[in-house]
């Protein structure tokens, strides 16, 4: 068994999954339960600014049958008064000694209120203060929030003030809506904050009611945009990690990342840990399927770790960091093609025409004979499920042709079935960065590109 | 004592797919390329593409989809062996379960008819006018392509309903009437003029119809179950009256308490059904070969043997018995199979001695049926007793063409296959008439 203790920034958790700050995390009632089902830690939902909430809040996309592939909402912070709210926190973090209890903060941008609201959180005995500069809705219309994340002075200016006062761990939620998350980051470490978390809800539109026309969801008629969270936006959220990950500023800080953004299973946890978060925030599988999902998480996470014989979480952080690269730095002469198992394909010919319509025209439909057949090609007057079958064509790529651009093996239904194969390409490995740094002329003319590839023997089909 | 209700016992075996079934399912498809599903289907339905709009909500989409390839898709959608075609073509078959792809095309098919939308248009009249002999499946389908490409229809059916063996010919548990119906219905608002109780040779005159219209289609089906031939034979219930009677009038329904039924292919599994259902002590079917060279279907069989029906193998009627009228029993005969007959099965032949009795009080058969008689009225070329057509379904006879099981010489005889040759000889007739129209036009 892999121990799968963390200690972040100094807060210490039995397991690296916390409950982010949002609707699973809005009473104690709420938390009390969450613990016992196992989760190692809470960032409780966002207290500061008084606010009144809406309905509705939730919007949510749904994609070929499968239910809340994100949801975004406009839901604002706690609206239960603060007082309440401080001493439920005050009374789970007593029961809970061994469990991360952090609490997520957003006050209006003085040093007055941030002040006030950190030795107010303190006094509960909480482990951590995680700063909210992510809300893209609501809040930043009131200069919090985003409004906040979105300009490095802010964040630095704000960190400092809660940094003057702060006892405890204090973590910078950063925000996904800007160009780069590295100068949030960057401001954010230069206050002296203790750690980072990131994503943060990104700005969106769910959807339109085809039948009313009015946006997902409605609120008496008007809808706007809201914050997207949920597996769909868990790509966007590993490569805003990495990104801090590579950083050097980052980097030589050496503080933990608190990683979120679409993590629903076990896998997913590995993946964010790879890429250097060492706790997890989970909300919309939570809110998908309520607290009971930690089970697996933990367990599944601890099988992988056992059988890649990982034997603690800092074991796993960072490992596939070194593998990030630009795109100037990948090999040129790397040549991978497509083969497909016949034993195993099952003839739906989604590769032949992914191949065929969009990609690279490298899959031919291949007869009992060995003969090239057009798709569509029986009689009309054929039927049964015998010459159906029987008389199938076989997708064959060939892989002379084949630029091993890997659509077919991604749309592929049958595991195993397209494999990419890695071939000799008889060139030595080179890189764009050499390959202009050596011959600068072939960046901008074609001419001498067309020469060059001629040269080495690369044809373009 | 247990009062059977036919509306209860017989209803339609599947129920309807739900919404969220539907959409579960339809998702499930891979949307395969040139699918084996399409290829394996008589009409050759574009099946994954029908699933998709399913999928996304497309309903109207997904049945216009379904009947552009097949009018009678309703009908289709429930009584084809969807084993022996589609479904046993799907490519999940093999490590999983196939698509319900006819479940599915209930589903959308069920949709329009229920909301009452019409996804056809008549054509742009060309004035050419066909005459279509029998309201079958075959027929309905040819008139409402042809009245799709604009031509003048009329349909004249002997029987008081339209839609044939569909209405007449298939147990509720399978179709309802209401479903075979509402095609005939659909096919008459696309124009075509359905007329009923008019029968060639009787009060329709084949001059009456060469003399005015362009081009005929005859699809007459077959005749009545044929003659066994055995002593007390009169006494023998006809399969086919014993299916109409339980849709029909199924409160006058005989049921005997000891039911045999002679033949083993579908209709026969059909009368067994009703007569259990209704509520038979007990039914035997009886067949003179084995069940590797019975017609009936393998998920026929397995149904069949699921509502308790027994089979009697290698069995030969030879004679009913009865008293004042009542039958006692059915005097049968041990067959063995033999040597290969002209159908390239073994041929059944009697085992010396080894007669015995099957007590029962009603005896139904369902041996096949007679070859098509219009085809000696009116002096057709045949094939094995059927109507003879060219690759164009057309018959010996300039300008008349046939379709459905009248033409059944080769394969088996299904809904679906009548479905498609009317379609493909409605465009062959198509052809001829406008390029009568070119011509004249020139």
């Amino acid at each position: 068994m892999a121990d799968l203790s963390i200690n972040f920034a100094g807060i210490k958790s039995p397991n690296p999954f916390w409950l982010a700050s949002a609707p699973p995390t809005n009473s104690g009632a709420q938390i009390h339960r969450a613990f016992e089902y196992g989760w190692g830690g809470a960032v409780w939902k966002t207290i500061g600014a008084p606010v009144l909430n809406v309905s509705n809040r939730y919007g949510a996309w749904h994609y070929g049958g499968q239910k809340m592939l994100a949801i975004n909402n406009v839901e604002l912070i706690s609206d239960r008064p603060l007082e309440v709210n401080l001493r439920e926190i005050r009374d789970v973090k007593r029961h809970w000694p061994d469990r991360a209890v952090i609490v997520s903060a957003m006050v209006e941008s003085t040093p007055e209120a941030w002040r006030d609201i950190i030795l107010k959180i303190e006094d509960t005995g909480a482990d951590g203060i995680e700063l909210n500069y992510g809300c893209p809705h609501g809040m930043s219309e009131r200069g919090m929030g985003s409004a906040v994340g979105q300009v490095p002075e802010y964040c630095q200016q704000i960190t400092q003030w809660v940094m003057d006062v702060a006892k405890i761990p204090v973590i910078v939620k950063l925000t996904p809506n800007v160009a780069s998350v590295v100068p949030p980051a960057r401001a954010a470490l230069a206050a002296g904050a203790n750690a980072l978390s990131l994503i943060n809800t990104i700005n969106s539109i769910i959807g339109i009611d085809l039948d009313t026309l009015e946006i997902t969801p409605s609120i008496g008629g008007k809808g706007g945009h809201g914050g997207y969270a949920g597996p769909a936006v868990k790509p966007i959220a590993l490569n805003l990690l990495s990104s801090l990950g590579v950083d050097p500023v980052v980097k030589q800080s050496g503080v933990p990342i608190s990683g979120m953004g679409g993590i629903s299973t076990w896998r997913d946890a590995a993946e964010f840990l790879l890429l250097g978060a060492t706790s997890l925030q989970v909300c919309t599988a939570v809110m998908h399927y309520g607290y009971r999902i930690i089970e697996d998480l933990t367990d599944g996470l601890n099988a992988w770790m056992d059988a890649k014989g990982f034997k603690t979480i800092a074991d796993v952080v960072g490992k596939s960091l070194p593998r990030i690269s630009d795109f100037k730095d990948f090999d040129l002469s790397f040549r991978a093609v497509a083969r497909i198992n016949p034993d195993k394909c099952i003839q739906c010919n989604l590769c032949y025409v992914a191949c065929n319509d969009t990609a690279h025209q490298c899959i031919d439909l291949v007869d009992a004979s060995g003969n090239r057949v057009q798709p569509y090609s029986y009689d009309v007057r054929s039927n049964g499920k015998h010459e159906a079958v029987s008389t199938r064509p076989q997708p064959v790529v060939r892989e002379d042709d084949c630029v091993g651009c890997r659509l077919c093996h991604n749309v592929c239904p049958v595991d195993g079935c397209i494999e990419m194969v890695e071939l000799p390409s008889g060139r030595p490995s080179i890189t764009w960065d050499e390959l202009t740094k050596a011959r600068p002329e072939l960046a901008t003319d074609w001419e001498a590109m067309k020469r060059y590839r001629e040269e080495v023997g690369i044809e373009i089909h | 004592m247990q009062i059977i209700k036919p509306e209860e016992v017989l209803s339609e075996y599947h129920p309807p797919l739900t919404d969220h079934e539907a959409v579960v399912e339809a998702n499930r498809c891979l949307y395969c390329y040139d699918a084996p599903c399409t290829h394996a289907c008589p009409t050759h339905i574009d099946i994954p593409r029908f699933i998709k709009k399913i999928a996304t909500g497309n309903l109207v989409g997904s049945a216009r989809t379904i009947l552009e390839s097949n009018l009678m898709g309703a009908t289709c959608a429930r009584v084809c062996p969807v084993e022996e075609l589609c479904e046993g073509a799907c490519v999940l078959g093999a490590e999983h379960k196939p698509i319900m792809i006819g479940r599915l095309q209930r589903y959308a098919t069920d949709y329009v008819y229920e909301h009452g939308i019409d996804v056809f248009k008549p054509g742009a009249p060309t004035g050419k006018k066909v005459a279509v002999i029998g309201a079958g499946p075959a027929g309905l389908t040819c008139a409402g392509e042809l009245a799709k490409l604009g031509h003048s229809v009329t349909v004249f059916e002997k029987r008081e309903l339209p839609n044939g063996l569909s209405t007449y010919g298939i147990i509720v548990l399978r179709e309802p009437v209401e479903v075979a119906l509402a095609e005939a219905e659909m096919v008459r608002r696309l124009g075509v003029e359905i007329k009923t109780q008019m029968e060639l040779g009787r009060n329709l005159s084949w001059e009456e119809v060469r003399n005015n219209f362009d081009a005929v289609f005859l699809s007459v089906g077959l005749g009545s179950v044929p003659q066994l031939g055995i002593p007390g034979e009169e006494l023998i219930v006809d399969g086919l009256s014993y299916i109409e009677t339980s849709k029909m009038n199924p409160q006058a329904l005989q049921v005997g308490r000891e039911v045999v039924v002679i033949g083993a292919g579908n209709t026969a599994v059909d009368c067994a059904t009703i007569a259990k259902r209704l509520g038979a002590e007990r039914v035997t079917m009886v067949y003179r070969r084995t069940d590797k060279e019975m017609t009936a279907y393998p998920h026929e069989y397995e149904f069949a043997k699921k509502e308790g029906i027994e089979f009697r193998f290698l069995t030969q009627p030879v004679e009913v018995l009865h008293e004042g009228g009542k039958i006692t029993g059915l005097k049968c005969v041990r067959m063995q199979l033999g040597a290969p007959d002209a159908s390239g099965r073994p041929a059944p032949e009697p085992v010396p001695g080894s007669e015995f009795v099957l007590p029962c009080d009603q005896v139904v058969k369902a041996i096949g049926q007679e070859k098509p008689a219009v085809a000696k009225l009116l002096g057709l070329e045949t094939e094995k007793g059927f109507i003879k057509v060219n690759h164009e379904f057309e018959t010996s006879l300039p300008g008349v063409y046939a379709g459905g099981d009248c033409i059944r010489a080769k394969g088996s005889a299904s809904t679906v296959m009548a479905v498609q040759d009317g379609k493909l000889a409605a465009f062959a007739i198509h052809r001829r008439l406008v390029a009568g129209l070119e011509a004249a036009a020139d």
